[in-house]
């Protein structure tokens, strides 16, 4: 069986992840040696907390190459979850430092036209897919909820790299893809059975 | 291409119900206006029929004092992360980052801290430093009294110097991602959430509200949806002794055109 490397870099609740990854029949460890990477068929990256903090730590644990060989050389599949997916992006309005830009799209403060909504945009929100061909919403139901946290949302810059939108004051992108990588704004190790779909496609990639 | 954030349409989060779990050495357990403690049952039984039956969240309150009890209750956290699948918060006698960062080690999502954060506000900043402020809820217990609505500690037997809405703002600002608001006169009561103090809090701070004690029908939480603007509803014994069924409430809710998630 292929095994899936979940990125440790110091942020986030990795034990979720891995718990999905187990119920729904995948293999995978918490990995945190760059050099141990190519070892492995597909990465998930995770991550909670600030913009800058994650590039840098990614960078201090030497994952930096590693990933980019990871994804760009091997092309092999790539998820980003919540931060994670945000690090697959050109940059970010909460920080400084350039993100891995395997996506082009931009991370922006989620700009609330209504007062009475709140930040962090926090509960279960629907998932608008834009692109049914996109791999991970193989044999999903017609409503997707997935759980959210975040203050900051992802921009793509080109049409086809959007597979979902979301609505919070506005519309912004809630799942992308551009062919091996992919990334959720939600959690999907916490949204139940919506989110076990999604890992069992990505095992069966 | 330009992309448009700023579309606007109605709203599709919905609000959140949350059954939360009182723990003592294991087991469930859930004082009526925190004096008689009742058992509920085994927290991880009812963990996965709460995520079955569409809860949206879970709270776990370890109110074990002791230090033998604390190393139980986060062992019951790591036991919990691996049977559940939706977000849940801990709290209880955390008053570190330390404390903190062993629940978020064992798959906590969120922690709650109240007693300790009125004895010393800049933990909220830490904790939220730390591990950010999408992981740092601080539950209020407030009380209304001669001088206002007054928030209180040691399970609401102790006035603070804080009144509740001023303390809801410094948590605000000190960078709090949450409020689990609690209001003691209702606690236990059922006659419904208080939705004075609720909607006080919710108009003075910009970061989502759990509106706790005084559930005792599903009109309630209608109420202080509607009335309150409160983000989530959370109850404890009309859950756990199956008074209001958690999928029963929501179907009611939906038909009331409350968004909710089915």
């Amino acid at each position: 069986m292929q095994t899936i490397a979940i990125i440790d870099y110091g942020m986030g609740n990795l034990a979720s992840i891995a718990n999905m990854i187990k119920k729904t029949g995948g293999k995978c460890n918490i990995v945190n040696n760059a050099g141990l990477l190519p070892m492995y068929d597909k990465v998930i990256l995770p991550g909670v907390g600030a913009f800058d903090t994650a590039i840098n730590n990614i960078k201090i644990n030497g994952l930096w190459d590693a990933l980019n060989k990871f994804a760009l050389e091997d092309k092999k599949p790539v998820l980003g979850i919540c931060l994670g997916m945000q690090l697959l992006c050109n940059q970010s309005e909460e920080g400084v430092e350039k993100g891995f830009g395997w996506i082009d799209a931009d991370v922006r403060k989620l700009q609330l036209n209504n007062s009475s909504l709140r930040t962090p945009h926090m509960g279960w929100n629907t998932l608008h897919v834009q692109n049914k061909a996109f791999p991970l919403f193989k044999n999903t139901e017609a409503e997707q909820r997935f759980y959210f946290v975040h203050s900051y949302a992802v921009a793509c810059n080109k049409q086809e790299n959007i597979a979902a939108t979301t609505n919070y004051g506005g519309h912004f992108h809630s799942v992308i893809w551009n062919h091996n990588i992919m990334g959720f704004q939600c959690h999907p190790e916490k949204s139940h059975k919506f989110g076990m779909q999604i890992f069992k496609n990505f095992i069966e990639l | 291409m330009t992309v448009d954030l700023t579309f606007n349409t109605k709203p599709t989060l919905t609000k959140r119900i949350i059954p939360c779990l009182d723990i003592k050495d294991g087991r469930t357990v859930k004082g009526v206006n925190f004096v008689n403690i009742r058992d509920a049952g085994d927290p991880i039984e009812l963990a996965v029929q709460y995520a079955k039956d569409g809860a949206d969240e879970l709270v776990f309150l370890d109110i074990t004092a002791t230090n033998e009890g604390r190393k139980t209750f986060a062992a019951l956290v790591l036991d919990i992360a691996r049977h559940i699948n939706i977000p849940f918060t801990v709290g209880g006698g955390i008053s570190s980052l330390e404390d903190a960062a062993v629940l978020l080690d064992a798959g906590a999502d969120k922690v709650s801290v109240n007693s300790s954060a009125v004895r010393r506000p800049k933990l909220v900043d830490e904790l939220a430093k730390e591990f950010g402020s999408q992981f740092v809820v601080v539950a209020i217990d407030s009380k209304l009294t001669d001088d206002g609505f007054v928030v209180h500690t040691h399970g609401g037997k102790k006035p603070t110097d804080f009144n509740t809405v001023e303390w809801a703002k410094e948590i605000y600002s000190r960078g709090a991602g949450e409020i689990l608001l609690t209001s003691m006169n209702t606690d236990g009561a059922k006659t419904g959430f208080d939705i004075a103090v609720t909607k006080a809090v919710v108009d003075a701070v910009k970061i989502p509200v759990i509106a706790s004690g005084g559930a005792g029908t599903k009109q309630h939480f209608k109420e202080v949806f509607e009335q309150a603007g409160a983000d989530a509803g959370l109850a404890a014994s009309i859950f756990h002794f199956g008074e209001i069924p958690v999928p029963e409430l929501k179907q009611y809710l939906h038909a009331q055109e409350i968004p909710i998630r089915l």
